[in-house]
């Protein structure tokens, strides 16, 4: 007994502490910093532990010129308008995918898996000059339709492996009852998915959050998402690191709480596709 | 499925169709014009069209090859390692521990962390100053003065490679478990009673039951590397001296100097390279498809 014991030990583990030290030291190397006082941070001695904590750098993140309350809100307002566009228009299109049979079924549904292999620098150049033409650079719809490019491909993706899970019968028995196929969508289909919808939702609403290569082009001072207020609090005079990783544990402590919530299905819906093929 | 024909299902898709006509299709149109243009906003009386001049430009370019080969060295270290660490931690994971549940959902945090914290937070590590890791280092004796990673030429593009290793892992690792969680146990059960070693059911058995889905991973990961740059643009921006700049940064870097036809025709390139890689990938996605 004694001896299994050890092997778990060796084989589980420590090989398992050792890779989730690799994993999560950044982040707590990050927390910490965010709260050590600034003379401790630059002082010659590395601490591990802080000796002294402040939220002084918090304080003063939301004091700074670059406005960092500001990009919160623009943050929100592109994620959560990237959410609810994006998920409408690919679930429409992910149940007519996997409930009708029509001509071009194949084709388009061959191009939106193609869009998720395009390379984000061959559609940044020719948006930015196309949003500059339309006059829509530097506001938050430039970002959202731009967003839209991976996220929309890549929910139908995603909502496709949930629909064809779902047993037609559910439908079926609505329409014999006398129901339409919009009420059949609407009353059956729709709660039943809705967890998925969840899941998908909070997996453009991340992905939207982080962006960064499109949202440094298209913004401006006043439109800035976080990861753009994020580099900009690195100044001409260096890197001013206890405000760099307060921000960023701000920026993170959302998406991680709505990844937790959501991280089950996420990984079903995922993982279906790969995992069948 | 519906066979009948109605205008139903072309209604569904019409809005998703036309926002990536609109967002997708025009621009890339778009890209390959200015690709044959002289299309530079900063003198933008000069825009005219150049034929190849653009593509030819690009092939004899030094630094579109030398990001190129760094692109090629940056893909393969950073999959591969990512396939082994994300293996090894899939499983792991795939063990019965007290807690499993808790460090699945706590290791996948670095894939929701924005690319740009990821390089900042690392780029804090690796300070030559008052960085973390050199501090470790110089504890356990394993150096004796301290390194500026990411300001010198030869440790530059292993730590940015360290560092896109360190964002794949969970992603591999997540995949690689819901696979593995679908192995039926009775294989290995069968092979214990033939007295297999651990390592002969690792690779005859695991191996082979899963390859399909590391190979869907694998081919989605050298996508998505290949295309990121915040990871990079936020650590070094393409420097030292050009030693971490890929082809995604080095066309992003001349976009952001506004020479847009330059990078319009690397970008297209760029887009057939990965071709190569995307075909294979469609290819399995259709072949369960009836």
């Amino acid at each position: 007994m004694k001896q299994v014991d050890m092997k778990k030990i060796f084989c589980v583990y420590l090989p398992l502490i050792v890779i989730l030290l690799f994993i999560l030291f950044p982040f707590y190397w990050t927390l910490i910093t965010s709260v050590k006082p600034e003379d401790e941070l630059y002082g010659t001695v590395v601490t591990y532990w802080p000796r002294a904590f402040t939220l002084e750098s918090y304080r003063k993140l939301f004091t700074t010129t670059v406005n960092f309350f500001g990009a919160i809100k623009n943050s929100f307002l592109v994620a959560t308008m990237t959410t609810l566009v994006s998920l409408t228009a690919s679930t429409l299109a992910a149940y007519a995918f996997s409930r009708y049979q029509f001509a071009g079924r194949k084709i388009l549904m061959c191009t939106f898996l193609c869009n998720n292999m395009f390379p984000t620098v061959l559609l940044l150049i020719p948006l930015y000059s196309i949003m500059r033409k339309m006059g829509l650079l530097y506001t938050p719809t430039s970002l959202v339709l731009s967003y839209t490019t991976f996220t929309i491909p890549f929910s139908v993706w995603l909502l496709l492996g949930f629909l064809n899970d779902l047993p037609m019968s559910l439908e079926e028995a609505a329409l014999v009852d006398g129901c339409n196929r919009g009420v059949a969508f609407v009353r059956i289909i729709l709660p039943i998915l809705g967890p998925c919808l969840v899941a998908t939702g909070v997996y453009i609403f991340m992905t939207s959050w982080n962006e960064y290569t499109f949202a440094v082009m298209f913004t401006n001072a006043e439109t800035r998402t976080i990861p753009v207020a994020l580099k900009s609090l690195i100044g001409q005079l260096g890197v001013q690191w206890d405000l760099l990783t307060a921000g960023g544990i701000i920026t993170i402590i959302p998406v991680c709480i709505m990844f937790f919530f959501a991280q089950k299905r996420l990984v079903e819906g995922l993982t279906a596709g790969a995992v069948k093929g | 499925m519906v066979k009948k024909r109605t205008i139903w299902p072309y209604v569904l898709v019409a809005p998703a169709v036309f926002i990536i006509l609109c967002v997708v299709f025009i621009p890339v149109i778009n890209a390959i014009i200015m690709s044959f243009q002289n299309y530079d906003l900063r003198r933008p009386k000069e825009i005219a069209f150049n034929g190849f001049s653009n593509y030819a430009a690009a092939c004899r370019d030094p630094l579109f090859w030398g990001s190129l080969t760094r692109t090629i060295i940056w893909v393969v270290c950073g999959v591969g390692f990512q396939f082994l660490f994300g293996f090894i931690l899939a499983l792991l994971l795939n063990k019965e521990f007290k807690g499993r549940g808790v460090v699945r959902a706590v290791s996948m945090i670095p894939w929701v962390t924005p690319g740009v914290l990821i390089g900042l937070m690392w780029r804090w590590i690796y300070d030559g100053n008052f960085g973390v890791l050199n501090d470790l280092l110089l504890k356990v004796h394993f150096i004796t003065d301290k390194i500026p990673f990411l300001s010198q030429v030869t440790t530059a593009f292993p730590s940015v490679i360290v560092t896109i290793i360190w964002q794949g892992i969970p992603f591999f690792a997540l995949m690689l478990l819901a696979a593995l969680q679908g192995v039926s146990t009775d294989i290995y059960e069968a092979s214990d009673i033939d007295g297999a070693s651990a390592w002969q059911k690792l690779i005859l058995i695991t191996i082979p039951s899963i390859k399909n889905t590391i190979f869907v991973t694998a081919l989605l990961r050298i996508i998505w590397v290949a295309n990121s740059v915040d990871v990079i643009f936020n650590m070094t921006e393409g420097g030292p001296a050009y030693s971490t700049q890929t082809l995604s940064v080095y066309i992003f870097n001349k976009g952001n100097a506004l020479n847009l036809g330059y990078a319009s025709a690397m970008a297209l390139l760029m887009a057939v390279l990965l071709l190569f890689v995307a075909v294979p990938y469609l290819k399995m996605n259709f072949k369960e498809e009836v």
